[in-house]
């Protein structure tokens, strides 16, 4: 089945079969792997990107499901080589350890941000419940995002 | 404090994290690469009869399948550590872990076979055509369970279920100062299972070229050179220079990469018979099957007091569930790496332990963060409170008249333990003190009162935890049967630019070496940082390497790094002293320039660098170039300790409990960036408050796992935590260069008694003494409401 | 996380949907935001051997004010119903059980639609559309019918939606008691699906609770209306002692649901204590 979307700004388009999911068709026919796969039950959240300015689980919908979509990545988060404030944040205070996580919890913090430009540390915390990690203990991911809400006052 | 090392330096590694392009080996793809589906056994323990593939070998796009029957002839995946019988002396019970089982399956997700195929979903597709006839067996799950008469066998050729049975101590005095004490606290402890779940799965490529007669295996793990040796020398036969083995990123392990399993012997096998690499990454569901679980203990424990509340003797035995096979480290989890700590930071002058390892039809257990530790530090710290309420004594005095008095392991000798081990330096009363100092105590106690007159339950539990890490001394590990040295390895490297390149045995799956290693080059080098790069995770640029885990990293990573920057600096002299024409006993090293003391006669180390790949002018018998390794083998475990608070309120009419405030105090010895120890610490506590409030593996009585999904089992999340109190006194370490401990799994130990002790100390005045973990709203609600 | 094979439709709209529905029987299913059925077939649990997606269906994607009612589309997501400023002023129930749904990723595509079809019997949203005294538009190849959330939810993962049939509309009326209205969930750890759910609508006159209606979720095989606790606090003010004395009605005479993880005597006893806690917030 053909399908068409735009990818970090590029349109892409290819033909799949109906039961590719989203992140398998990044990740494996388009080669982004930055968005990565910790779960089969829809629950870890290392999937997260954003589909039409929302963020979503890219492991619990097909890529059929996506046709005309435009999707950001964490490959296309920075803009001509200048991180995303959420990204510098993530550094700045030590939200990630192994990494594996982070390209979601980025994206989740993303959406938070979208919707809520300085959140709360309890509000953080609720917003980033679909995004495990077992590194960090989440303390520096909710400073990380305190941070990047900083930046932008 | 250096220029670098104390400095709270941000990461290097994180620019590829944070904009995705870490390489995990699920990201790889190589050239006609294959994928594999492993068949699982559904059931807990059952007879194969027969497997027919019939099928699934015609299916579309399928290259090959095989089942036990194919690989009955390749051993199966060692055990690396052999702990005998103490009763008998006789060797433990190892049986084979097969890569594909051809008898029977011993677990739920037992491998049974394996399809290869072009695409990951036509190997799926496949495998739901093979038609296994199973003969469902009944199954031992629990350890207490496994060595009662008549007990299902996991081994049909084995007496029993028993791995081993293991003593410790000075059973006598033991026996006799529980007799003459005043006051005996007595505790039946379960520490419960559990999974380890790194959010990467685990994912294997293996290769072969025929054309060189060699094998690449890419993995996430923990310490590719362990890998290599366990698999090239115990599983396939290989000599090691025949096998390359990669762990690029790695997402995460907490001990649950470090174990060699049947898969990467398996596609590492298999592509040589099907002459194509083969790419195999476990879904979450088969994780929870196939990663080695961790703890499964159940204990009974009599700790002695006299009259004045000092201990007098701790007497302890634990059933140790070791799963279906043993895996690589599991042998010495209950016994070295648990026995060996009953001392804690207390005086306790007789200690014995007991200790009976079982095989049972569930998932192999293994070392999870802490490994060992944990168990022993939630046994000690829970007796430690229950018995200051039994005596009527505040848990934080009670715990300082039984500290061992500080010693730094220079002016005073470090501390004999009644159980094996030799403490290198503590000063335990003084990280208690800060403890209490940061949390408020006597207010907190105040307010605590205060609460329970309005209703409400607040709790403030303690842990003082000691660990052994750095691990570990080959001589000592050695005598005790492990079956590999410990030690670590590093190369540097100095480029022709005055770049420094270093090759570390240690691996970082999260840690932050490629930062923390720099910054200890950069400061015994005197160089930017910048001008150093931190290479890991392949044993065909790594000379050698054991790997990271058991804290050991810094302490013994780390010091093999310094061993070989002494050479360097000293290689760097000889070529300077040339330079500068000067003796080398009248130069001095600083800010990276060699110097003729007392002139302004200097050379940079990038001038000494470059002279020494350009040796135009060099004397006879000055070898060009530097480029050092050095092997650091410990002196001694290091012994990083540190006391926990943690205030707790508890919701009394639906038992749900939520953290207040948690403060930590650590000693984990010298710190070369205080931002990630404390990152470190941060998810140690995560983990350790996951399993006193959260988590828990929990089979049926089938032996099918119920908690097999995230549906099920509970991972902490953001919104479960508190936001951490970390601060930390410094005690070095008097055996390493960097006088440096180890931080990795100290918060991971420490913190799982703190929660369970708060919250009994909420629930006190409703009579609640005694709680199991994990303290789920409903497991608290049933204690008030039978209390 | 490989589904198995199977061919996909994309609907156009709800009549060629309900067609498709028509001609492929039960071999079809449904694909609205997918964030229950997906799971299912990664895992092989659901093996359908098509799919009808409404995710191209102009037109289901809203939330109006119809004044006497809100009018929700069956594709709006839970995003859309928790965010909503109309349906927070109007039944904030629905908005928090919405609110209370998975994450905010599954919010943000997950469908009030596909979540009421589902009829998941650990889902938040059943709970409160009965107490919300909401009703269902059903539409089929002969046309429309409404039916009362009273009679929408049959049993375990059963409705009255019948097969070639599809949801397109849940409608809430807009009175006092859903104005003042609160949904509260006690949370499973891991899934995060409500171990209890409960919805409460309470119209208050006069110093008393009027019109009540409370509603559960998780709490047994199928959502229901708790009569007991509405009958014992109408008529009341509520305070910590009425509310006690009624919620301690809830679930009588009702089986309970347990499993590995709670007991139905636990269970039951969290539905009583969070009847109360919500009575004492609305009331």
């Amino acid at each position: 089945m053909q399908v068409t979307m735009t990818v970090n700004g590029a349109t892409v388009s290819q033909d799949v079969e109906p039961r590719t999911l989203l992140v398998q068709f990044l990740r494996e026919n388009l080669n982004l792997t930055g968005t990565h796969v910790g779960c089969d039950t829809s629950s870890c959240g290392a999937c997260t990107i954003v589909v039409n300015g929302e963020s979503v689980k890219s492991c619990t919908l097909l890529a059929v499901q996506c046709d005309g979509a435009e999707i950001t990545t964490i490959e296309g988060l920075a803009s001509n080589g200048t991180l995303h404030p959420i990204q510098e944040g993530f550094r700045e205070k030590h939200g990630l350890q192994c990494g594996f996580c982070t390209p979601g919890m980025i994206m989740s913090s993303w959406q938070l941000l979208q919707r809520n430009p300085k959140p709360s540390e309890q509000e953080i915390r609720h917003a980033l419940e679909g995004n495990f990690c077992r590194c960090t203990g989440y303390d520096n991911i909710v400073k990380a995002v305190q941070w990047a809400a900083e930046q932008s006052a | 404090m250096g220029k670098y090392i104390g400095q709270a330096i941000k990461r290097v590694e994180d620019q590829r994290f944070i904009t995705g392009a870490g390489q995990y080996t699920d990201d790889l793809v190589l050239p006609r690469m294959t994928h594999a589906y492993i068949l699982r056994s559904p059931f807990a323990h059952a007879k194969i009869n027969g497997v027919n593939t019939e099928a699934a070998q015609a299916a579309p796009g399928v290259v090959a399948v095989f089942t036990g029957e194919d690989v009955k002839d390749v051993n199966g995946v060692p055990c690396g550590w052999q702990v005998n019988f103490s009763s008998t002396g006789e060797t433990m019970r190892e049986p084979k872990h097969p890569l594909l089982v051809h008898d029977k399956a011993r677990h739920v997700g037992d491998s049974v076979a394996v399809v290869i195929a072009e695409t990951r979903e036509q190997a799926r597709d496949a495998a739901e055509l093979i038609e296994v006839d199973y003969q469902e067996l009944a199954p031992v799950v629990e350890s207490p369970d496994a060595l009662k008469a008549g007990a299902p066998k996991v081994h049909d050729d084995l007496p029993d279920n028993m791995v081993y049975d293991w003593e410790l101590g000075d059973k006598a005095a033991t026996d006799a100062g529980i007799a003459g004490s005043q006051h005996v606290v007595s505790m039946k402890i379960r520490n419960q299972r559990l999974v380890p779940n790194p959010i990467e799965p685990r994912s294997y490529i293996g290769q072969y070229d025929a054309s060189r007669d060699n094998y690449t295996l890419y993995t996430s793990s923990q310490n590719p050179h362990v890998i290599r040796l366990l698999m090239c020398a115990f599983v396939l036969g290989i000599p090691e220079h025949k096998v390359r083995v990669v762990a690029k990123d790695v997402g995460g392990g907490f001990g649950s990469k470090i174990y060699h399993y049947t898969e990467e012997a398996l596609v590492t096998w298999a592509s040589k018979q099907i002459g194509r690499p083969i790419k195999w990454t476990s879904e979450r569901s088969e994780a929870f099957v196939t990663d080695a679980h961790g703890r499964d203990h159940y204990t009974t424990a009599e700790m002695g007091f006299d009259g004045e509340g000092k201990i007098t003797a701790l007497r302890v035995h634990t059933d140790a569930n070791l799963g279906a096979y043993l895996s690589t480290f599991s042998t010495a989890v209950p016994t070295y790496l648990y026995g060996t700590l009953l001392q804690g930071q207390y005086t306790t002058p007789a200690i014995h332990v007991s200790v009976n390892a079982v095989f049972t039809n569930t998932t192999p257990v293994d070392a999870y963060r802490g490994a060992g530790r944990p168990e022993a530090t939630y046994m000690l710290e829970r007796l430690m409170d229950t018995a200051a309420a039994q005596l009527g004594m505040d848990p934080a005095e009670l715990r300082i008249k039984n500290f061992i008095p500080p010693f730094d392991g220079v002016n005073q000798p470090g501390y004999q333990t009644q159980v094996a081990l030799q403490y290198d330096s503590g000063n335990y009363e003084a990280a208690m003190r800060k403890a209490l100092q940061l949390i408020g105590y006597d207010q907190l106690r105040r307010e605590q009162e205060e609460a329970r007159r309005q209703g409400r339950y607040i709790g403030i539990g303690f842990s003082s935890y000691i660990e052994a890490c750095g691990i570990a001394p080959s001589a000592v590990v050695g005598s005790l049967g492990a079956r590999a040295g410990l030690f670590e390895s590093a190369n540097v490297r100095v480029q022709p630019t005055g770049m420094v390149s270093v090759y570390t045995g240690s691996h970082s799956h999260g840690q932050g070496h490629d930062t923390t290693f720099a910054q200890v080059v950069a400061e015994h080098l005197g160089i930017p940082m910048e001008n150093v790069e931190i290479i890991h995770g392949d044993t065909e640029q790594v000379p050698f390497g054991m790997g990271t885990y058991g804290s050991r990293s810094l302490a013994v990573g780390g010091s093999a790094i310094v061993g070989a920057l002494e050479k360097v600096k000293e290689k760097g002299a000889k070529v300077a002293a040339h330079l500068l024409e000067a003796s080398e006993q009248d130069l001095e090293f600083a800010d990276g320039s060699w110097t003729v003391r007392g002139t302004d006669k200097s050379i940079s180390f990038g001038e000494v660098a470059l002279a020494s790949y350009v040796p135009h002018n060099f004397p006879a018998g000055m070898e060009p170039g530097i480029e050092f390794n050095s092997f650091y083998d410990p002196a001694n475990f290091t012994y990083p300790f540190g006391t926990y608070i943690a205030v707790v309120e508890v919701d009394p009419e639906t038992g749900k409990t939520t953290v207040k405030r948690f403060v930590a105090v650590d000693d984990v010895g010298n710190i070369v960036n205080p931002m990630i120890v404390e990152g470190q610490i941060h998810g140690g506590l995560a983990q350790g408050i996951g399993q006193a409030l959260l988590e828990g593996a929990v089979y049926d009585e089938s032996g099918q796992l119920t908690t097999g999904t995230f549906l099920d089992y509970a991972m902490p999340r953001a919104d479960d935590l508190p936001s951490f109190q970390v601060d930390g006194n410094v005690t070095p370490c008097p055996h390493n260069p960097l006088g440096a401990k180890g931080a990795g799994e100290a918060g991971c130990i420490g913190s799982t008694p703190a929660i369970v002790n708060a919250v009994v100390d909420a629930l006190r005045p409703l009579g609640v003494n005694d709680l199991s973990m994990p303290l789920t709203p409903q497991n608290v609600w049933a204690a008030i409401q039978s209390a | 996380m490989v589904p198995a094979s199977f061919e996909f439709h994309r609907a156009s709209s709800v009549d060629e949907a309900i067609a498709l529905m028509q001609q492929h029987g039960e071999d079809a299913k449904v694909l609205a935001g997918g964030h229950s059925l997906v799971p299912a077939m990664k895992l092989r649990l659901a093996t359908p051997e098509r799919l009808i997606d409404l995710g191209g269906i102009q037109g289901l994607k809203y939330i109006t004010d119809k004044g006497d009612h809100i009018a929700v589309g069956a594709m709006a997501t839970h995003w859309m119903l928790e965010s909503s400023s109309v349906v927070q002023q109007k039944a904030p129930a629905l908005s928090q059980a919405a609110g209370a749904i998975g994450d905010v990723q599954v919010r943000n595509r997950g469908t009030i639609g596909g979540a009421l079809a589902h009829s998941d019997p650990a889902a938040d949203y059943p709970g409160a559309v009965l107490a919300l005294n909401a009703s269902m538009v059903i539409r089929g190849s002969g046309g429309e019918r409404v039916v009362p959330a009273s009679e929408y939810f049959v049993g375990l993962w059963e409705t009255a939606v019948q097969p070639g049939e599809l949801l397109v509309e849940i409608r809430i009326p807009a009175d006092a008691a859903n104005a003042n209205s609160c949904y509260l969930k006690f949370a499973q750890p891991a899934s995060r699906y409500p171990y209890v759910g409960c919805a409460i609508a309470l119209e208050k006159s006069g110093g008393v609770c009027g019109n009540v209606r409370v509603g559960f979720s998780g709490v047994g095989h199928s959502a229901f209306r708790d009569s007991g606790v509405e009958n014992a606090i109408k008529g009341q003010p509520v305070n910590e002692s009425t509310a006690k004395a009624a919620a301690d009605n809830a679930t009588n005479g009702r089986d309970v649901l347990s499993d590995w993880s709670v007991s139905e005597e636990y269970r039951r006893a969290m539905a009583r204590v969070y009847a109360k806690r919500a009575l004492l917030q609305v009331g």
